[in-house]
């Protein structure tokens, strides 16, 4: 304790920005900070971008006759659409934007393992992007086959759309392995000294398992799209039927890839609920090792349930049972984090700012979702379901009212920090209850439309549905309008809003230590902790260093 | 605590009473049906635990005005741990149970359907020669026999040759339409016909791209797969016309890819098999079985381009025309 070399807390600092700060962002630059809102920014533009494509599909389905768009554009629409939110939204937010940020800060390093191939990394999204968007200006249109992109429509579609779309996902797909490499070593390697693997933050655990499911899954994905373009342009057939080859093939390899790929989007927004709970709950995580070796458990079983997804494809009765009940089982680990976050407010005081709503927005979108997965994952229920609405509906229950709520939830806690600036409260919560209402309103009347018979990917359908995709589209609408409160807030108080102190939320974890933003290397020196990431009420209960929660201060936390 | 019994109790007599799924007109579909009833009350009933723990917390324990203390330092609690890593455990194990014994019902476990061998389906000949012999008999010994070491994915998946259904019928995807082969008749249509009370087996083959063959009222689906067979077998049990959906993307008309079923009485049944037999002129009674046989060499590759773009064309009916033409292929 005799010389403090923590950087010393001023409340109202705020680090001198020289003039021309924000051309960093468009420069290779290796910070990690720098790195992680390149692509938070980068990947809320694609989010932008696919939810226009949403909205244009829903437009299309207000009513049951094809009247919006051509057949051929709807289904470019789509696929396109899904192909935005997964690989340029989700996938790069969550891992990307979120482990690149928190990832060097909560565990005390100066930056990544690998700084370059970090940028490398960022800078092959927007290529990556550019080259799918590119798509829809060339003659044939752009893919038109659905994310999936199953041979053989994939084939016989428009040649360039769907060469396009392949490049577009390897190069992205390549993206995202260099990212999981430098979060693993990073997580390994670079934890402070001091930090165990059983007392740093949740979201490296979460990260943890997440890279390893990108490592693992996402090369079975090039290996799949390179075979495919083979059998596109050099007319082999390894997937097509027509020259003896195996469609249900594809199939194996893309999910293998593909589904872990859910959980590529969905443990990245787990760690930071189990971030965000304890800090406005003010209470300590509950049951920290359970829900970190869930993480680990998700992890590994889902890995080993992709055909899942092909229950009613050329997949034998055994191993649709087998699959059946490995999918079952994820519902345990995913079932003791949410009633651990459950058990983490109960009892708390929870602070109902914009981050906490979406949190436990979060929470009980994402349970909607988890309930119906359940469901599809029973043989004979999915043989009923599957490739209809019902389906279409639970994964935007997991995608977007888990991943997206998740991401809001994350954006608004960590954007003082990010910033330096406050976000007005006020219209976060305006776009909370817009968000919620316009996403259950869209989506949650998809689960009869699925059940009653209406298949997914459809430009036109039995006008007997009519009413109610009526009201599917007029949820997107709102949900479409929800994200311009959210945008004009965040821009008005990125330029120009109340100045952050270091720790506005009184959290625990390393970040808050530092001031908003954090300084270019972070730490002067290792940090050394003095409490564990989420000992909230510990410190009155001990009766010493009685200080009221506001004034909580970077030496509560670290001891040098 | 009143409120909590009087939700679960409408949890459970919304889920026992929930008019969420279709007439359900085949033999198992009521057996799916109580299996989703099951799976919707244990979801209500969790949907409304979380989202109750929610909204009490969000308004029992909210940060009051003033109050800048913590809460208490709870750090887990093992034996509630347990119980929510267990309980959800055991319904899901029960839930897989239940489902393995329904699959097994609507026979899907079929142990005929394991232990063949994948073949590549070139039987398209032994077909085509089959319908010039003239006795039935040997006709069907000799297309089971070519049939019989083809392991067909699906439910109610057999042994082509070991189909003991009363009706066999094949079906075949193209873009875009279902067409329909009544083997022991020849008849071909564009609207399947099925007699009420019989168990009808599908084989299911795509000629192009994968299509996936749906009927909601019998929440049955198979995908079709180019190259591969697959099937369906069902017993219809309440007469009445029902869609034929198509529910896997297969190009831009895929939203209008349906078709009809319709479950007959025997009679009509019967009334309906004997003026498509009669319609039949007797000499195109071959080439039409022989376009029955197999369609999937029939690649676009090798179509002539009327051929190929017929099926775009704004009418979806595919008629005997059509076929005829298709048929001079093999």
């Amino acid at each position: 304790m005799a010389q403090t070399q923590v950087r010393p807390l001023v409340e109202d600092e705020l680090p001198q920005e020289p003039k021309g700060e924000w051309k960093k962002y468009f420069t290779f630059n290796t910070d990690h900070k720098v790195i992680g809102i390149q692509y938070l920014v980068t990947s809320f533009i694609f989010f932008l971008i696919g939810g226009a494509l949403a909205t244009g599909v829903r437009l299309e389905l207000a009513t049951p006759e094809v009247d919006f768009v051509s057949r051929e554009l709807y289904n470019q629409l789509f696929t396109i659409h899904a192909t935005v939110m997964i690989f340029l939204w989700i996938v790069p937010a969550g891992t990307g934007a979120f482990g690149n940020y928190l990832l060097p800060l909560l565990l005390g390093c100066n930056d990544m393992a690998f700084p370059r191939l970090n940028a490398i990394a960022f800078w092959m999204i927007p290529p990556g992007g550019v080259l799918l968007m590119s798509s829809f200006f060339i003659n044939e249109g752009a893919a038109a086959s659905g994310w999936t992109s199953y041979p053989p429509l994939s084939l016989m579609n428009g040649k360039s759309g769907e060469l396009i779309w392949i490049l577009s996902v390897l190069v992205l797909g390549t993206s995202s392995i260099l990212g999981a490499i430098n979060f693993l070593t990073t997580i390994i390697k670079m934890r402070t000294p001091g930090m165990k693997f059983n007392n740093m933050p949740l979201f490296c655990w979460a990260m943890f398992a997440a890279s390893i499911l990108i490592l693992v899954s996402t090369p079975v994905l090039a290996g799949a799209l390179i075979l495919l373009s083979f059998d596109l342009l050099a007319g082999t057939s390894v997937f097509n039927p027509s020259g003896g080859g195996d469609p249900v093939v594809y199939q194996h390899m893309f999910w293998f890839y593909s589904h872990p790929a859910v959980y590529i989007m969905i443990l990245p927004v787990f760690g930071t609920i189990s971030e965000i709970l304890p800090v406005h709950s003010r209470k300590p995580i509950f049951g920290y090792l359970a829900i970190a070796y869930s993480s680990l458990a998700i992890s590994f079983l889902g890995l080993i349930v992709w055909a899942h997804h092909m229950f009613t494809s050329g997949t034998p009765a055994w191993l649709r049972m087998f699959f059946m009940i490995a999918t079952m089982v994820i519902a345990v680990p995913t079932g003791i984090k949410v009633f651990s976050w459950l058990a983490t407010i109960w009892g708390g005081k929870l602070r109902l700012n914009s981050a906490m709503l979406f949190a436990m927005g979060f929470v009980s979108m994402f349970v909607i979702g988890g309930l119906s997965g359940v469901m599809v994952a029973s043989v004979p229920f999915d043989i009923h379901v599957h490739d209809t609405y019902f389906v279409v509906a639970h994964l935007h229950y997991v995608l977007f009212g888990g991943s997206v709520f998740g991401l809001y939830a994350s954006i608004y806690h960590w954007f003082p920090k990010m910033t330096g600036r406050m976000i007005n409260e006020t219209w976060g919560r305006i776009h909370f209850v817009l968000t919620l209402v316009g996403f259950n309103l869209c989506f949650l009347p998809m689960h009869y439309l699925g059940l009653m018979g209406m298949p997914r990917r459809v430009a036109e359908y039995d006008p007997q549905f009519a009413t109610i995709n009526t009201i599917c589209s007029i949820g997107s609408y709102i949900l479409a309008v929800s994200t311009i409160p959210f945008l004009v807030n965040a821009v008005v108080c990125w330029r120009s809003g109340e100045k952050a102190p270091a720790n506005p939320w009184d959290g625990l974890t390393l970040e808050w230590t530092l001031s908003s933003p954090p300084p270019e290397h972070n730490f002067p020196t290792p940090p050394v902790l003095k409490t564990g990431p989420y000992d909230y009420g510990v410190r009155e209960r001990r009766g010493s260093k009685k200080r009221p929660i506001s004034k909580l201060r970077a030496s509560d936390i670290l001891s040098n | 605590m009143l409120g909590g019994i009087a939700l679960t109790l409408f949890c459970l007599w919304f889920s026992q009473n929930n008019h969420l799924l279709p007439v359900p007109a085949s033999a198992n579909a009521g057996a799916i049906d109580s299996l989703f009833n099951v799976m919707l009350t244990i979801a209500l009933g969790l949907f409304v635990l979380v989202q109750g723990v929610l909204i009490y917390a969000g308004i029992r324990f909210r940060k009051r005005p003033g109050d800048d203390t913590d809460g208490p330092p709870i750090r887990g609690n093992i034996p509630l741990e347990v119980l929510w890593t267990s309980i959800p455990a055991v319904l899901v194990l029960g839930i897989s149970l239940y489902s393995f014994e329904i699959y097994s019902e609507m026979g899907g476990l079929d142990p005929m359907a394991s232990g063949g061998t994948l073949v590549a389906h070139n039987h398209g000949g032994a077909a085509i020669a089959a319908t010039i012999d003239e006795d039935p008999a040997t006709r069907d010994l000799q297309k089971r026999g070519a049939k019989d070491n083809t392991l067909a994915y699906g439910v109610g998946a057999s042994r082509g040759g070991m189909s003991n259904a009363d009706l066999d019928v094949d079906v075949m995807g193209l873009q875009y339409a279902w067409l329909f082969t009544y083997p022991d008749t020849g008849v071909l249509s564009g609207e399947l016909h099925v007699p009420l009370d019989k168990t009808v087996q599908l084989n299911i083959k795509a000629q192009d791209v994968l299509h996936a063959f749906w009927i909601p009222q019998f929440r049955l689906k198979q995908d079709a797969i180019p190259g591969q067979q697959t099937s369906l077998r069902f017993k219809p049990v309440v007469t009445g016309r029902y869609p034929i959906v198509c529910a896997e993307l297969c190009g831009a008309y895929h939203g209008a890819m349906r078709a009809e079923v319709v479950v007959d009485s025997p009679e009509d049944y019967d009334t309906w098999m004997a003026s498509m037999v009669a319609a039949v002129d007797p000499a195109d009674k071959l080439t039409l079985a022989a376009a029955a046989g197999d369609f999937t060499e029939a690649n676009p590759q090798t179509m002539s381009d009327r051929n190929f773009l017929k099926p775009y064309s704004e009418e979806m009916g595919v008629n005997a025309k059509t076929l005829q033409g298709m048929s001079h292929l093999h």
